[in-house]
């Protein structure tokens, strides 16, 4: 039976791990090498590196630290963070990453992931959708959702100045060739509060590919609720292992008692 | 020894390459280059078919490196060295790819490689993420395997054999997806052992001892 899939994520400015990691026995909180490895180590089932800053100039840096990480951790590894081109997406390709991530230039020209994927295969092609809600029902449940870009700072509009809706876009960017939909609230994101567990399940009916949710996990029980309520084929989640609050064991160990399968060591 | 990774443009072999080379220099197996020098290929006591993308395209562009094609072709089918295919490098084992349009693969293991259809509707394709094998039957390169230790997949198509003694193993996604075929001096991986942690690195290592 397929296994539902952990993710711990780094943010990562100019080579150095952003809020840097709490663990014992790192040498160096703040090289995402060494964080990668730890978390290899601890049993996390893929590796999400997200390059936030991801200027020009320090793409290099970037290729370097993705190089190292793939000659010493032998789980997948998911780039994002800057991906404009699919020269963008060869080149982390070649330098050892296993998937990588679109998320403002698939919304600015969606034909980016189309382009990639034929020429890659969807297998290494993320859409990252960053979402926030835009509507509510009668109830007052959030039920419509827009897209937002550059960081969560910047609407995403279609051509009548209306938020393009989360929904749709994922529906049009699976049509097109992503392998998979790394979906990210910007009402939870830092939040602790919980994912958003309507959105997720929204996209993850819409679509067939699978979707990680990502954005507020604080708790095990959020990690849980976000397949059992949810539907994500696989969860993120970053300050909750860096802080060492919890281990990648424990929470797959939660997630099993809960009845979700899960790969232990 | 020489292990030659073939690089037919396929794709990311960094990871790969890597993997090999570790688990070379544990079990003493010599050198791991990645290549796509048709004398090196000729020479290399074994061969290894990395694979990422759609059949059509893969079989095409490892047929465009004809003389890396032919020296792989003639080492496998008439020196019998030992071949190691792995992801779409294992489908293009296959008599036909039906992605897209029928293509025809190497015919090296007998089957079709078609589309993941899963009983339930639910599940997601790709079929993407850790599964625990089913050995169908002991190989050498499962040594130290057990069953239901896990493997990274990440694939919409999988390979339909047409002979049961040729699936060494296979998961559960609502229907069986073939994991490893083999048969002679050949066998390939539909996961990526690369990926797969100690797992994956220890058939690596079972693939680089494996004397047939």
């Amino acid at each position: 039976m397929l296994k539902t899939r952990l993710i711990p994520c780094l943010d990562v400015a100019d080579g150095r791990v952003v809020k840097g990691v709490n663990f014992v026995g790192l040498r160096d909180a703040g090289d995402p090498v060494e964080a990668a490895r730890a978390y290899d180590a601890a049993g996390a089932d893929e590796i999400c590196f997200l390059d936030i800053h991801a200027t020009h100039e320090n793409r290099g840096t970037m290729f370097d630290m993705v190089r190292r990480t793939a000659e010493q951790c032998f789980v997948p590894l998911t780039v994002g963070g800057g991906v404009r081109t699919k020269e963008d997406v060869r080149a982390l390709l070649l330098s050892g990453a296993d998937k990588v991530s679109f998320n403002s230039a698939a919304v600015a020209r969606p034909d980016v992931i189309a382009e990639s994927a034929d020429q890659f295969g969807s297998q290494c092609i993320v859409c990252a959708i960053d979402a926030k809600t835009v509507g509510h029902d009668e109830d007052g449940e959030p039920n419509k959702w827009g897209i937002f870009t550059h960081g969560g700072r910047k609407a995403a509009l279609d051509k009548d100045g209306n938020p393009i809706d989360a929904v749709e876009f994922a529906k049009l960017v699976a049509a097109k060739g992503a392998g998979e939909i790394l979906l990210t609230s910007m009402d939870r994101d830092g939040t602790k509060s919980g994912f958003n567990l309507p959105l997720t399940k929204a996209i993850s009916d819409a679509v067939n590919v699978p979707v990680i949710a990502s954005g507020g996990v604080g708790t095990l029980d959020h990690l849980v609720e976000g397949v059992t309520k949810g539907g994500a084929s696989a969860v993120l989640a970053a300050s909750i292992f860096h802080f060492g609050e919890f281990t990648v064991q424990e929470a797959k160990e939660h997630m099993i008692a809960n009845g979700i399968p899960m790969r232990l060591q | 020894m020489l292990t030659a990774i073939i690089d037919y443009e396929s794709g990311n072999l960094h990871s790969a390459e890597k993997a090999f080379q570790r688990m070379a220099a544990e079990v003493d197996a010599g050198d791991v280059v990645v290549t796509s020098d048709a004398d090196i290929v000729a020479k290399a006591d074994r061969l290894v078919l990395p694979g990422d993308g759609a059949f059509p395209a893969c079989a095409a562009e490892l047929r465009g490196h004809k003389g890396i094609y032919d020296a792989m072709v003639e080492a496998v089918e008439q020196k019998g060295r030992p071949f190691l295919g792995i992801c779409v490098g294992m489908q293009l084992m296959a008599t036909t790819g039906r992605e897209y349009e029928d293509t025809a693969g190497l015919n090296w293991v007998g089957g079709d490689v078609v589309k993941i259809t899963p009983q339930d509707a639910r599940l997601k394709v790709p079929h993407m993420g850790w599964n625990d094998l089913v050995i169908d039957q002991p190989h050498a390169l499962l040594d130290g395997v057990e069953n239901g230790q896990h493997v990274y997949f990440v694939h919409s198509y999988h390979f339909q054999v047409s002979n049961p003694s040729e699936r060494i193993a296979h998961v559960d996604y609502a229907g069986d997806i073939t994991a490893i075929i083999g048969r002679d001096t050949m066998v390939g991986l539909q996961f990526h052992p690369e990926k797969s942690q100690h797992v994956g690195l220890r058939m690596i290592g079972n693939f680089l001892k494996w004397a047939p």
